[in-house]
């Protein structure tokens, strides 16, 4: 670590000492009348900003349920979409897509995920430049943006080198392949937060490395890791510009199945679809289904949250 | 004594027996293999990479030689219109879309989610940071799609109100995109420099405050200066996830490749061209699909520097602080 000049103490002591200089020089020019006047301002706009970014969230949520509240009913799960009739469409082969898509998420994605997470936080040697490697590229992949796993998909997934077509199953993949990095690294922060003395104890009582993981560390970092997988499964649902890549843009009025090739869609894609329309009465549907879509995400964060708290534990 | 007695007494009856065999008493080729496998499973990523990587660029290369569009006509070209008669592929218009709506989106969300990190990690009681921590992260939970509507049928009027003079800010346009997408990015920078903030050691503040510092001093002159490199990633990641951003501009931004700032006109960015044309059904190998990579390889090249950048400066403050 050559490049990382400033060693933590010298860092440090700059910091303090920029601060105490500004300190100094303040106090020498007393004003305390004016430092309290400051202090609330600045407070004031501290919470000034806060409450706009809540209020933000609150009037998306807020809008979504005005808007969609008309065309709120039953008929939205068992309906078909049409593209004549906005009165009795629904999203019903939307859901059941998206239904099969995280399905096969969960399935790709947390073995792989866990495993790499494993891998990276017990097996891994950090000061191998491979293991470096690894360690960056997850880091990496997390960010890169979500059109992109689009066009992974749609030239290696749905054509190129796996040739699946544009079924139900290339989208799951690409999904897969975008949330993999997100899985990884919360599982990483899990598994890390279980104390070292844990494995230490059991490879005394002569466990092998594979036992203390599985009966160890594992079921100790099962609350963390559920919590990440569940964040991961709520940006997949909500995923849309890499389906518009993969197929999921068809508009179908029957159920998809797996590996079906009569095209699929998703439940935020058909609502992309609705709200692309000029027409009012489709603008509302697609409101409507923001709200389904938003009901299972907040419900997942809910529980996600709660896991959090419920199982948060203090070594 | 004791300790020394009992190794002598070990010692001794060492000398007397032969040495127990410290090897395992088995290889563990098990142990191996899911050694083997994990590791297998971690390396699936760079395999994910390398597969980006190598989607992008062939089609790319193909776009540069067997369409024979030059490279300086494509990144310093002005006119962007890849399906028209004659076609023409200068990216800048595109660019600068994508660059103009995040730049807006910056504009509103910097203030903001900057202001909620200092909230969070100063002002806020333990209580209250209890509450509003997790409420800003399902906010960066919302499905895009859903700011994106909620920009199309709820900010555009909006805007349209409250600045009635401003006649020409048609329905869709790039300030209003920013608007969303500034609504999308607050949580990423609120959260990561909390973060960044929060880790700053206690003794820090102790000691601003002991030499008769205000609490505004000790927020503005000590802590976040110390968190800058955090507070710096939490930027450059939320400027990276603006420009990827897709669904958002696809229904706000409108569809017009101007080169303009401006952000009353309308926009077409980088993501919304690849999303606009990759939804319809395109043959392999034609120009347009080429296009759609190359368009693709400029964003990916322009977020993993900015995502390099900002992994180097998280582990900076991770460094200097824990």
């Amino acid at each position: 670590m050559a490049s990382q000049s400033p060693t933590p103490g010298t860092e440090r002591a700059r910091l303090a000492t920029a601060g105490a200089r500004a300190v100094t020089l303040d106090s020498l020019s007393n004003q305390p009348k004016s430092d309290v006047w400051k202090g609330n301002i600045f407070l004031a706009l501290l919470l000034l900003a806060v409450t706009l970014a809540l209020a933000g969230l609150a009037a998306i949520i807020i809008q979504a349920a005005v808007e969609g509240a008309p065309a709120f009913s039953t008929k939205l799960l068992t309906n078909g979409p049409s593209t004549v009739n906005p009165e009795e469409a629904g999203f019903r082969p939307a859901l059941v897509g998206t239904l099969y898509l995280i399905l096969g998420v969960i399935l790709l994605v947390v073995p792989l995920g866990v495993s790499a997470a494993v891998y990276l936080e017990e097996y891994a040697d950090g000061t191998k430049w491979w293991n470096r490697t690894i360690e960056l590229n997850v880091q990496n992949l997390a960010g890169v943006p979500s059109i992109i796993y689009g066009i992974l998909g749609l030239a290696f997934i749905v054509r190129g080198p796996l040739d699946l077509g544009f079924i139900l199953a290339a989208g799951s993949l690409t999904l897969a392949l975008l949330v993999l990095p997100t899985v990884i690294l919360a599982s990483r922060e899990a598994i890390r937060a279980v104390p070292p003395s844990i494995r230490e104890g059991s490879l005394a009582l002569g466990a092998t490395q594979w036992q203390t993981i599985r009966r160890q560390v594992l079921p100790a970092a099962i609350p963390g890791v559920v919590t990440g997988v569940i964040l991961a499964i709520s940006r997949a649902i909500g995923e849309t510009a890499p389906l518009l890549l993969v197929g999921a843009a068809t508009f179908v009025t029957f159920n998809p199945t797996f590996l079906g090739d009569n095209g699929y869609t998703a439940l935020p894609v058909l609502i992309f679809n609705y709200a692309s329309r000029p027409q009012d009465e489709f603008r509302i549907l697609a409101a409507a289904g923001v709200i389904v879509m938003l009901i299972v995400l907040l419900a997942m964060n809910a529980f996600a949250v709660w896991l959090r708290n419920r199982y948060e534990q203090q070594w | 004594m004791e300790a020394r007695d009992s190794i002598g007494a070990f010692g001794q009856r060492g000398a007397a027996r032969p040495l127990p065999s410290l090897e395992a008493p088995s290889h563990r080729y098990g142990e191996k293999l899911i050694k083997v496998l994990l590791g297998a499973c971690a390396l699936l990523s760079v395999v994910t990479t390398t597969a980006i990587v190598i989607s992008l660029l062939i089609p790319t290369i193909g776009f540069f030689t067997e369409d024979n569009i030059g490279i300086t006509e494509f990144l310093f070209g002005t006119s962007w219109a890849p399906t028209f008669q004659p076609a023409s592929f200068g990216v800048l218009p595109i660019l600068v879309g994508t660059l103009s709506t995040s730049l807006w989106g910056m504009m509103f969300a910097v203030p903001i989610g900057l202001a909620s990190a200092i909230w969070l990690s100063e002002y806020a009681s333990p209580r209250a940071r209890k509450v509003v921590k997790p409420v800003l992260e399902v906010l960066a939970g919302i499905p895009t799609v859903a700011i994106g509507i909620f920009g199309l049928v709820f900010l555009s009027p909006l805007i349209d109100d409250i600045f009635p003079f401003m006649v020409n800010v048609p329905p869709f346009s790039a300030g209003i995109a920013g608007l969303a997408i500034g609504l999308m990015i607050v949580p990423i920078i609120a959260s990561i420099s909390d973060d960044a903030m929060r880790s700053v050691p206690s003794g820090l503040r102790e000691a601003a405050y002991g030499l008769g510092a205000t609490k505004l001093k000790v927020a503005t002159r000590v802590v976040f200066p110390a968190a800058i490199s955090g507070v710096i990633a939490s930027l450059v990641l939320a400027g990276s996830r603006a420009i990827g951003e897709t669904m958002v501009v696809l229904l706000v931004a409108g569809a017009s490749p101007n080169l303009t700032f401006d952000p009353g006109s309308s926009v077409l960015t980088m993501t919304a061209f690849i999303g606009q044309t990759a939804t319809g059904d395109i043959s392999t190998g034609s120009i347009t699909y080429d296009t759609i990579f190359a368009v693709g390889s400029l964003l990916f090249i322009i977020t993993l520097i900015l995502n390099m950048f900002a992994i180097r400066m998280v582990r900076k403050y991770r460094e200097v602080y824990e």
